[in-house]
């Protein structure tokens, strides 16, 4: 007897609530998408006319779409580089062998538990212009009382702090792994070699995490994306004037709020092509450049 | 400076930066926790009060029964039970399948499957909301569970810890009569505890933190989820005004059940966050 189990159509009847699942929510969503795309809603969506491309070529020509895209860039820019500078430099610290050391570590994660929109909510309070903590702070000891609420810049600086924060812990449990993994002997031999610590680790130890590296910023970039969205509901709405409309909170009030659908159809594409884009650069990438055990 | 000095200092200072570290990590959650227990008066007192308030039943009670945070807990509570369970049971059966049966267009299969984590729902929220609005499930759990319950990641894992068991083990299961769901269930489960753990914890605190689609599928508190909540706490107060203590209490009452499987179940986490870098 195999280890396989007779039978052509008890796996089809195993794999059938899966597809029911995926065919219905997810692959026939996605063929509506692209249709939708093709067409205009008039009078707030009661009618649909075909357009073929046309919603995309205002994609590429709307400046306020352009805006979104460039915000959206710049958001995912910051809160990757900061975010994964910040928690990579918390792993190393997290990694040293001192007492407390598992204290140390729980303290530093638990934030991941964290929903965005908690997270959005608590530092709306923490920024509040009249009560909020940070700027007693900051009126105490620089004498400046910003107002981050309706300044266009600040506002977009007050969510990618929330953004970032709200990210450390997921990071940190990624880099503390990875560096718990590389090998003591290769760094004790770059020691002996005479390599002093900051060269351990921008020689040795940062390209031994490189695929970690690479995971991380594909995550990090899904999450500026994607999962900011109740961040931004919760503490700005995407305003002031538009100052925190992401990519994805375009869609959802050019969707839900404008009904712009057939416009807000080709948005979902171009994320889609986002996304794609990214996690093939990943596979790509991560796999050229980085260090394997096992090899 | 002797090398026993220098490495004292370097602990030291290690130790420091650590320290700073934690406390910058928690101090949002500290002043939060501070205000949820302040009045209305003392959060608007200048300059704030860095100590426990008298309000703190008040600001709790309020969020739980006056922004019906309770009712929105159990919704929360209930969605990510079901969602999670539904995801481990689905994707156990497509893992079976895909491992201990041969059947034609195998490879493509695994791949469909695997091509979802390519399409996040944002990706295809317009037509989903037009989807389940037309087919009657407008502000029901159908509509907050079901287009969540295939998982490409689950089928994924327990694809790879089943062909991780030895081949013997179906054998010998075979060879005593065993069918296949049987063997599923009294051999493979119990065999792949620790996977279907850690997959359990991820997606629970997955399906806890969902916002968007319940914000748009869900209209009315009494089926709302707790995170939805957010929102409407720190936009208005029972006067008007948003009351942050309120709304602090609120977002503390929303954060305890992930909070608590964190601390509970750090093993299966880290067991799962190792898995999901795998894929």
């Amino acid at each position: 007897m195999g280890t396989k189990f007779p039978g052509k159509l008890y796996p089809l009847l195993l794999l059938l609530p899966t597809f029911v699942v995926i065919g219905l929510f997810i692959y026939y969503p996605m063929y509506q998408t692209i249709n939708m795309s093709l067409y205009k809603s008039l009078f707030m969506g009661l009618r649909q006319i075909y357009v073929g491309i046309e919603n995309y070529i205002e994609l590429f020509t709307s400046p306020a779409y352009r805006q979104s895209l460039v915000r959206s860039f710049s958001f995912a820019g910051l809160v990757v580089l900061f975010s994964m500078t910040i928690s990579f430099l918390m792993a190393i610290l997290a990694n040293q062998k001192v007492r407390f050391a598992r204290f140390y570590r729980t303290a530093l994660i638990w934030p991941y538990a964290l929903s965005p929109a908690v997270a959005g909510s608590i530092f709306l309070f923490i920024f509040n212009p009249s009560v909020g903590v940070l700027n007693y702070l900051l009126e105490s000891t620089i004498g400046i009382r910003p107002d981050w609420i309706s300044n266009s810049t600040l506002a977009f600086a007050m969510v990618v702090i929330a953004a970032v924060w709200k990210q450390l812990g997921y990071n940190i449990v990624f880099f503390l792994a990875a560096l718990q993994n590389v090998p003591g002997d290769i760094v004790e031999a770059a020691h002996i070699d005479g390599a002093n610590a900051f060269q351990r680790y921008w020689k040795v130890i940062i390209p031994l995490l490189s695929p970690t590296g690479f995971f991380l910023l594909t995550m990090n970039l899904i999450y500026a994306f994607f999962d900011t969205f109740g961040l931004v509901d919760v503490m700005t709405r995407g305003g002031p004037v538009d100052a925190t409309n992401t990519l994805i909170y375009n869609l959802y009030r050019d969707a839900f709020q404008y009904s712009r659908t057939g416009f807000a159809a080709a948005q979902s594409i171009m994320l889609f092509v986002i996304v794609t884009v990214v996690m093939i650069v990943q596979l790509k990438l991560g796999n050229r450049t980085v260090y394997y055990q096992n090899e | 400076m002797g090398y026993k000095t220098k490495k004292k200092l370097l602990t030291g200072l290690t130790h420091i930066l650590l320290i700073i570290c934690v406390i910058a990590v928690a101090s949002p959650m500290i002043w939060a926790i501070i205000a949820s227990t302040q009045s209305p008066g003392e959060i608007y007192s200048y300059p704030p009060k860095f100590s426990l308030g008298s309000s703190a039943k008040r600001n709790f009670g309020m969020a739980w029964n006056y922004f019906d945070i309770g009712i929105m807990m159990r919704n929360s509570l209930l969605i990510a039970v079901i969602v999670t369970a539904g995801k481990i049971l689905i994707s156990l059966l497509g893992a079976l399948a895909l491992v201990y049966f041969r059947f034609p267009l195998q490879p493509f299969v695994f791949f469909i499957i695997l091509l979802t984590l390519m399409i996040p729902i944002p990706v295809i929220i317009v037509p989903l909301f037009r989807f389940v609005s037309d087919i009657g499930w407008g502000n029901s759990y159908w509509a907050l569970t079901l287009p969540f319950f295939a998982s490409a990641t689950g089928t994924y894992l327990f694809r790879q810890h089943f062909m991780s068991i030895p081949g013997t083990i179906a054998e010998a299961a075979r060879v005593d009569g065993a069918g296949p769901l049987r063997f599923l269930f009294q051999i493979l489960v119990p065999m792949s505890l620790n996977t279907i753990g850690a997959f359990c914890v991820i997606q629970f605190v997955y399906m806890w933190n969902q916002y968007l689609w319940p914000l748009l599928v869900i209209s009315g508190r009494r089926r709302q989820v707790v995170q939805v909540a957010m929102r409407q706490i720190t936009t208005v107060g029972p006067d008007g005004l948003i009351d942050w203590g309120i709304a602090m209490a609120g977002s503390l009452i929303a954060l305890i059940p992930p909070l608590i499987i964190f601390f509970l179940l750090q093993e299966q986490f880290m067991r799962g966050f190792a898995l999901s870098q795998e894929k």
